[in-house]
């Protein structure tokens, strides 16, 4: 088989940022969640309130720092791999993506510090203060990360002029035709994967029967939160698709699985599309859905991917299958939130121990279904990686070769490998050693008053063995 | 906008952040480097005390320098991180391991000793990248239609080898006198022992760099042996402060020993400055050349000069609340 850098490219990135992006989706929607937690607790001074954020603050902390660590890569990525991408594009992508790397430093130098390290120390108003700056930084740098990512579905304020884009204008630019719709759907995806983990946490707790109190509020918060941003979250994705009709229509086709331009579209249950002969086997589809969901006519026309010609096509059975499982996903999440709701009538959420382990279950959904949802618009967007305007192939790096980027793929999967494991470990034994007492907590016990860094900010030992000193 | 030059404040805006990650990373990656060689467990405690509270702040100089390498200097960002694919890689390798051992260290015990390892070798990985990308970019690089045209070894040639082993050595003379500064009792005068011994082999590394560079490069040899004699402060100032560094070394100073290495870097690396000014991609193309266009490297600008200043105040409070000696078994005050 012969290696052909520009596929292993694209798996590299899509590895590399699909990691990446696990910790981000989560620290947005904890940081304002944490934020919550010290505005109720300034509010009401009821302790409870204070166990929460202290537990969480930790949790951040660590999710915090795997997401700097996995993310130095990416700002080096652009330029071995896409080199002539970022020759053309820098214009307009580098000044986008040095904001947010000046805005997540800024943050880091400003708040996050107080945010982690100043409970007791500076007044209860500075803490709650530098709460809501690390929640709004988060925002502010996913803010300038999906502009740009949005402008390469959806290029605008630029001129090509001898192969590199010139910027006319920067608002056009920033704000260009796909942002709004890509910015508020990420958003709500994160404030759901933050409420879905914390809801998981609370209901390992409760079960548990650790601090009831604390986690019966948190568990509660957190399915009201969810039954509005569920089904929410189904409608801006519906905004969010009548869009990208608009502009990328061929996505839309691959999404949809619909292969001829034609009215009373179905919408397609199940099917298995074959590239080669452009056409779906075995498919099963409720009449008309389709036009309806994306016309609001049942009779309306939707677009085929024929329009499109062969190799101007995105791998649809990857389209039409990470679709599936993003709505899957979100509906089930819809699902979840209305049990909550019911089983709360009756007085039964924090007791009905299926409830709670489905909902430990549910963790890991809103993460997939985040990946899921970026592989629809990354690789329906194919061939284009500046729609309309600059190819996967014209943006790869031109001295690279297959054996390189084997070698760096295979790299990053064991880099990262070690580190998530390490990472995912370690959160997991914060976790249950969360919410305890003080006394029964374990700690590594060192007496070193440790420097201040997100990771310093749990105080849980790495492994077994206790510190021989304190035992 | 006439009135400035945007690509010569983006460059010194460029080649102040290099030389504060040189700086500032290269201490803590050279303790990394000296880790095998440590005395005991203990003198490994203070070692990597003596940097944790630091070490990702002075990273973060390299992420801003990628960052506004592709907003300022698109051209270098597009050739240098091809022609050195595989460099680069080992790099972000050795620097994520060595990040994720910092934290974890501290946590374990039973699995210490490969967080140790860890350490060890993802600074010195990371030191000999940085180095041998000096010598690429020494050497210059083979570029068509805006793009690096050469094979994935170019890099790779005994020269950038060399260069790759001075920084390794430069970085390890910038650890161990970082910790006469930061240490007492046995392992400081452990600390004072290396120093000379790792002075002698900078010396003679950079010795040998500085003579073979105007064969490797016709333009640095006009530069040297041209009419521009001034050129020459360069490397007796470097000189002075390695006889400093030796000097007060012999005198058991503390902090002298460190500010001179610091010394010898700064001149050293100003007058790599002015043996290419101002070609960025060697042989061809200039700052200029490489430079993005004006209203992107304004608008970047702007952000820029605002958050400079206050991620200097938040290094410089870092610095000063960390002052002072770090003890075994202790840590900070």
């Amino acid at each position: 088989m012969e290696l052909d850098p520009l596929v292993l490219s694209r798996i590299q990135f899509a590895f590399v940022v699909s990691f990446h992006a696990i910790f981000p989706v989560f620290t947005i929607g904890l940081a304002s969640y944490i934020a919550l937690l010290h505005g109720l607790f300034f509010k009401t001074n009821n302790p409870a309130w204070d166990r929460l954020s202290l537990f969480w603050t930790k949790v951040f902390a660590v999710v915090f720092g795997m997401g700097v660590v996995s993310g130095i890569v990416m700002s080096f990525q652009f330029g071995t791999n896409w080199s002539n991408f970022s020759q053309a594009a820098s214009n307009f992508l580098g000044p986008v993506l040095s904001y947010e790397v000046v805005t997540a430093f800024f943050l880091e130098a400003a708040f996050l510090g107080v945010l982690l390290f100043g409970r007791g120390k500076v007044p209860q108003g500075v803490h709650l203060f530098a709460a809501i700056m690390v929640a709004v930084g988060t925002f502010i740098s996913s803010f300038w990360i999906l502009s740009a990512s949005s402008w390469m579905h959806t290029p605008a304020g630029v001129e090509l002029i001898d192969n590199r884009f010139h910027v006319i204008s920067w608002m056009d630019a920033i704000f260009n035709p796909s942002f709004p719709y890509r910015f508020a759907h990420m958003a709500m995806a994160s404030f759901l994967t933050g409420g879905f983990v914390v809801a998981g946490v609370s209901a390992w707790f409760l079960l548990k029967g650790r601090d009831p109190e604390a986690n019966r509020r948190a568990l509660s918060m957190c399915l009201w939160l969810l039954l509005f941003l569920a089904p929410a979250q189904a409608v801006v994705g519906d905004f969010h698709g009548i869009n990208t009709l608009e502009y990328q229509p061929t996505k839309v086709a691959a999404m949809e699985g619909n292969w001829e331009t034609s009215t009373n579209v179905p919408l397609l249950l199940f099917a298995i599309p074959d590239q080669e002969a452009q056409t779906n086997h075995f498919s099963i589809g409720i009449p008309n859905l389709a036009s309806i969901i994306l016309t609001h006519s049942p009779d309306g026309e939707v677009p085929g991917i024929t329009e499109a010609a062969p190799d101007e096509q995105p791998p649809v059975i990857m389209v039409f299958w990470a679709f599936r499982v993003m709505v899957g996903i979100g509906l089930l999440m819809i699902a979840v939130a209305l049990t909550g709701l019911v089983l709360r009538r009756k007085g039964r959420i924090y007791h009905n121990t299926l409830f709670l382990k489905s909902l430990i279950g549910m963790m890991a959904m809103p993460f997939i279904a985040v990946l899921a949802g970026w592989m629809v618009t990354e690789t329906g967007r194919a061939p284009w990686l500046v729609y309309g305007m600059m190819t996967h192939a014209e943006g790869v790096t031109p001295s690279l070769t297959g054996p390189m980027a084997l070698f760096s793929l295979i790299g990053y999967v064991l880099v990262y490998g070690v580190v998530f494991y390490a990472g995912i470990y370690y959160l997991t034994r914060v976790v249950r050693n969360g919410m305890l007492p003080e006394e029964e907590r374990e700690t590594t016990g060192e007496n070193f008053k440790r420097p201040m860094r997100p990771l310093s900010a749990t105080h849980t030992p790495f492994d077994d063995d206790v510190d021989p000193a304190r035992s | 906008m006439e009135m400035f030059d945007l690509t010569l404040i983006w460059a010194f805006i460029i080649g102040f952040g290099i030389m504060m990650y040189v700086l500032m990373d290269g201490f803590d990656l050279g303790l990394g480097i000296l880790y095998p060689f440590a005395p005991d467990e203990d003198a490994r405690d203070v070692m990597m005390n003596s940097v944790a509270p630091v070490w990702d702040g002075n990273e973060t100089w390299l992420v801003l320098g990628g960052a506004g390498l592709l907003g300022a200097f698109p051209l270098v960002y597009s050739v240098f991180l091809p022609a050195l694919y595989i460099g680069v890689f080992l790099m972000l390798a050795g620097l994520i391991f060595r990040g994720v051992a910092f934290e974890f260290r501290f946590k374990s015990r039973r699995n210490r000793h490969w967080w140790n390892r860890a350490f060890c070798w993802g600074s010195a990985i990371a030191a000999f990248a940085q180095g041998a990308v000096v010598g690429a970019y020494i050497q210059g690089f083979d570029v068509e239609n805006y793009a690096f045209a050469g094979g994935p070894f170019d890099w790779l040639t005994p020269f950038s080898v060399l260069t790759g082993l001075g920084l390794m050595a430069g970085y390890a003379l910038l650890g161990a006198t970082w910790l006469i500064l930061k240490s007492e009792g046995h392992i400081q005068d452990w600390a004072y022992k290396i120093t000379p011994m790792l002075l002698a082999i900078v010396l003679a590394v950079f010795g040998i760099i500085s003579i073979w560079t105007p064969f490797v490069n016709p333009v640095v040899w006009e530069r040297w042996f041209g009419h521009l004699q001034l050129i020459w402060i360069f490397p007796v100032l470097a000189l002075l402060c390695a006889f400093t560094v030796y000097r007060s070394v012999q005198r058991r100073r503390e902090g002298i020993p460190f500010v001179a290495t610091i010394g010898i870097y700064v001149f050293t690396y100003l007058g790599l400055i002015v043996s290419k000014w101002p070609v960025i991609v060697p042989p061809d193309f200039t700052l200029w050349d490489a430079a993005s266009a004006p209203e992107s490297q304004l608008f970047l600008l702007i952000g820029v000069l605002f958050v400079i200043p206050i991620i200097l105040t938040y290094t410089a409070w870092t610095y000063w609340v960390f002052r002072g000696k770090v003890r075994v078994g202790e840590g900070y005050h």
